[in-house]
């Protein structure tokens, strides 16, 4: 025993501890989709449609099925009445998840038409080159910006829709006196702000084994998937089963960032065919399908303005803004208008807003999903600064909240009072040296070169209250040995969810960190959960974890003041020992506990004898749960080649008491790189026709170590008052800041020659392009 | 379609000896994977772009996906199984671990088989020699940050060790 007496808060909670991930992940023995095979496990591959639009008159499969080693071949009409609801809690009824396999037309490129069941993947592929598919092309719809007004050229047709708005929100003032506010200012700026589509990309692409067991009518699910739980309801519908009769685990899984949050048309094809067939069956996509048929994202575009009064205070802001969401959305998540002020004292707002179909890949959720709201302010208010001739940072410093305007509720409706959005400007800019950088840039543009900071701020709305996302169930139970077990409704999907939920049991119950399991991602033996997404695990599962825990330690007290002949409230727990406070002789390990609970339960008496267990529900006291950060970016930008190199990256971020540092400023890192990326790098990129120009890695272009310089990471700490161990989420603000705070960058670099950068991406050609405009080439 | 010829290969793979009959268009990857049950190599792009499935083939990092299985007849294949046989972490791996170089972990076999092959050839790399060596490697979770300084810091320890 070590420590008695000595309990110090925080022993594991606040450090960087080893993760128990790492060892089985570094060694070769993680366990991913593509890992499990199963004794007569059959494989499986999909034809696609290389049509945008068009209609399908003849599918010819006869050559396919007659192939040596196919074991079957489904088009729609196999699959007609096999399946029943097909939709997701958080997403509701309206938003089905579309037939597993095309049903007389197609409506983007990459759709499924048919599926092949084989011996191998190898044949599975053969026969799907054998399968003939004819199909009548239409005129795709593809420019999002003119899709709502085309009347002729429907993405829907078929369900006999008129127009492809999928939702249209006319301008809705939500101040009273905003006509009269932009009337009245000194400045109104109006401005474009495009973003280009890119997609989550996960290293490990979608996959799903589904083994259906005849007799025992079960369903044994492995996916690769961020929500066991909600992929067993959504089959349980689907199927017309008891979830019960539905096993769903997901082991290890190799990044979603949103993309893998809900079930897609081709996991139920596969869960279908193995039903069907009686058999296991797996698929695991390959990169091109990810890139064509995985969920795309961003793809927005918003005319801002801004009304700016003589001493540069912003007045009013408002946003006119469309969203491409694809033809089938997996995940229509959009810009939230609510938090277009962000972390500004701007007290009036209006918006309009249209979220329309196209023939392309539907539109799914990308780490921070409503983030355009951060990149269309802030390149709006960098676009502001320079007509009106001041410094970004300037305007920034003139309007951003400081912890002193707390608490302060946005015209948005959002309640701030736990967040530092000046106060992580000003830590950033000091670890910049805002002084010398102007200098150095000064001196730059005098020699010819072009270097620009971008600066970037947003405030986070983590473990919002969206329905089923608001709450998280933990079991926490000591096992008879003593050793701690914690059961999660969560799925990691390299989140460190099994070392940062043993650090929060660890510490509130008082044992080693090494004396707990995190066990999650398994459906027959944790509580429900939603999924892991929104930023949700720290403060809303970690509260599960919490009060979870103490509920098992008041089970572990009274136990052990009834075997030791003490009063609980004289009882203590540390390093896994209960112990007479002030009488450090007096104690009992936690495996002694254990055997008097488990072994000797015969002597205890009823009250103390319930078991070491406890099962809690969480939800934390207000929703959601706000961080923030600024993000600093300086590009420097080669005149010859117009290639924009980050050259230093600085962030601030506030998320609170920090479970693990090194965790959050992986996160941080992580969704950093991908801004870069779909500013500088990644673009996926249709024709006119809708045909996909950028399906694999050598279009697509991800971050590499050679365009990533060291991220510099400062941290302002204040703790959140909706949970109990202070915390904030942070899991998506490494990707919504850095998509503006790398465009405003360019702008800046550019600014001097009178280039004003309002859309991405900003690879070579487009720099270029800017330049030729400019006549500055 | 007739039934597709096989072929016999023999490879010692993390120093087995393993016989197989194998198509000719059977990758390496596939070969470990599937034949050899050696799931830690990993399938990210099967292009030859995101290095997932780097192995060592006769002392060079090369990437399974676009090697055959037949190319590695009567050669030597080390997956990143066959880099801490005896359970203990080598030193590039254990400095992943303590440099937080991973996240999801899909990558990292591939990462963790490119490193070994960059110290073996540099054993003393620059910043720069070390983020060309590995920018054949791609990484969605870390931002590259963790294995930027594992790779550092395993350069100094096993310096350290052989010095």
């Amino acid at each position: 025993m070590s420590a008695i007496g000595t309990r110090k808060a925080g022993r594991f909670i606040g450090q960087s501890v080893t993760r128990k991930e790492d060892r089985r992940l570094l060694t070769g023995h993680g366990l991913y989709v593509d890992d499990v095979s199963l004794p007569g496990m059959l494989h499986a591959a999909f034809l696609r449609s290389d049509v945008a639009r068009g209609t399908i008159s003849r599918i010819d499969v006869d050559a396919a099925r007659a192939l040596h080693g196919v074991v079957a071949v489904y088009t729609w009409q196999e699959l007609q009445g096999a399946f029943g609801e097909a939709w997701h809690t958080m997403l509701g009824e309206e938003l089905q998840v579309p037939p597993p396999l095309a049903i007389g037309d197609v409506r983007h490129v990459g759709e499924p038409i048919a599926l092949v069941v084989a011996e191998s993947r190898y044949l599975a592929e053969d026969a799907i080159e054998l399968i003939e598919v004819d199909i009548e092309a239409g005129q795709a719809v593809v420019d999002f910006n003119t899709a709502a007004a085309d009347t002729t050229n429907i993405v829907h047709q078929a369900w006999g829709l008129t127009s492809n708005a999928m939702v249209e929100v006319p301008f809705t003032p939500l101040s009273p006196d905003l006509d009269e506010t932009f009337t009245r200012a000194a400045h109104v700026v109006e401005c474009t702000i495009e973003q280009n589509r890119y997609l989550c990309v996960p290293m490990e692409g979608r996959g799903i084994v589904a083994s259906w067991t005849p007799g025992r009518d079960e369903m044994d699910i492995v996916a690769s998937c961020q929500g066991v739980h909600e992929t067993r309801v959504f089959f349980s519908r689907y199927l017309q089963i008891p979830e019960s009769s539905i096993r769903v685990s997901a082991r290890d899984v190799g990044g979603g960032f949103g993309q893998k949050m809900f079930v897609f048309r081709e996991e139920c094809a596969i869960v279908l065919a193995s039903r069907m067939l009686g058999r296991p069956v797996k698929w695991v996509e390959d990169r091109r399908e990810n890139l064509l048929a995985a969920s795309h994202s961003r793809n927005e575009t918003g005319r801002v303005r801004l009304a700016i009064e003589a001493d540069h205070t912003i007045s009013a802001i408002t946003v006119d803004h469309v969203a491409d969401v694809g033809a089938y959305p997996p995940c229509p998540a959009i810009l939230d208008p609510m938090l277009l002020p962000g972390p500004y004292k701007i007290p009036r707002l209006g918006f309009s807003m249209a979220m329309v179909w196209t023939n392309t890949m539907g539109k799914g959720a990308y780490r921070g999903p409503w983030m355009f709201e951060t990149t269309a302010r802030e390149m709006a208010i960098d676009h502001a600064a320079r007509t009106l001739g001041i410094d970004p940072v300037e305007l920034r410093r003139r309007n951003l909240l400081a912890a002193s305007d707390l608490p302060f509720t946005s015209p948005g409706g959002n309640l701030f009072k736990e967040i530092t959005p000046l106060e992580t400007l000003e830590h950033a800019l000091e670890m910049l040296d805002l002084v010398a950088f102007r200098r150095e840039q000064a001196q730059a543009r005098a020699e010819g070169r072009l270097l620009g900071l971008g600066v970037c701020a947003y405030v986070e709305p983590t473990s919002m209250g969206v329905q089923s996302l608001a709450s998280e169930g933990a079991t926490v139970r000591v096992e008879t040995s003593g050793k701690v077990m914690a059961f999660l409704g969560t799925t990691s999907h390299g989140q460190s969810i099994e070392t940062t939920m043993a650090q929060v049991v660890a510490d509130t119950l008082g044992v080693e960190y090494d004396d707990v399991t995190v066990v999650q991602a398994e459906t027959q033996s944790t509580p429900y959960g939603p999924g892991t997404g929104g930023s949700r695990t720290a403060v809303i599962a970690g509260g599960a974890a919490r009060e979870a825990t103490l509920a098992v330690r008041d089970k572990v007290l009274a136990v052990a003041a009834h075997a030791m002949e003490a009063a609980v409230d004289d009882l203590d727990i540390d390093a896994g020992a209960v112990f007479v406070r002030g009488t450090p002789v007096k104690s009992m390990t936690m495996a002694e506990v254990a055997k008097a609970a488990y072994r000797n339960a015969h002597l205890l008496p009823p009250e103390v004898g319930s078991g070491l267990e406890a099962t809690v529900r969480f939800r934390p006291n207000t929703f959601p749960t706000w961080s923030n950060a600024t993000h600093l970016c300086v590009v420097e930008i080669d005149r010859a080649t117009c290639i924009a190199r980050v050259v230093r990256y600085i962030v601030s971020e506030d998320c609170g008491p920090m479970i693990n540092p090194t965790v959050v400023d992986g996160q941080i890192s992580g969704g950093v790189v991908q801004g870069i990326g779909g500013v500088l790098l990644e673009d996926f990129v249709y024709d006119d026709a809708g045909n996909p120009l950028t399906a694999t890695f050598v279009d697509y272009l991800l971050p590499t170590t050679t365009e990533i310089p060291v991220i510099e990471i400062g941290h302002v700490v204040t703790a959140s008052t909706t949970n109990p161990g202070g915390f904030k989420g942070m899991g998506e603000g490494g990707a919504i800041g850095a998509h503006a705070a790398v465009a405003n960058a360019v702008g800046d670099a550019l600014a001097h020659l009178g280039i004003s950068v309002c859309k991405t991406p900003l690879g070579p050609n487009d720099i270029h392009r800017l330049l030729v405009e400019a006549g500055a080439d | 379609m007739p039934e597709s010829t096989t072929y016999p290969i023999s490879v010692q793979v993390n120093g087995t000896a393993r016989q197989a009959r194998v198509e000719p268009r059977r990758t390496l990857a596939d070969f470990v994977r599937e034949d050899c049950r050696l799931t830690g190599t990993h399938l990210g792009c099967e292009h030859g772009v995101c290095g997932a499935c780097t192995v060592m083939l006769d002392d060079r990092a090369v990437r399974s996906c676009l090697v055959f299985a037949v190319q590695a007849d009567g050669g030597r294949v080390t997956t990143v199984e066959g880099l801490a046989p005896d359970g203990e972490l080598n030193p590039i791996q254990a400095a992943f671990e303590a440099e937080h170089g991973l996240q999801c972990g899909f990558c990292t076999p591939g990462f963790v088989v490119s490193a070994t092959a960059l110290l073996e050839r540099n054993p003393n790399p620059t910043d720069d020699q070390i983020r060309e060596g590995l920018s054949g490697n791609l990484c969605r979770c870390t931002g590259y940050q963790g294995i930027l300084r594992a790779v550092h810091r395993a350069a100094e320890t096993m310096g350290a060790k052989t010095s």
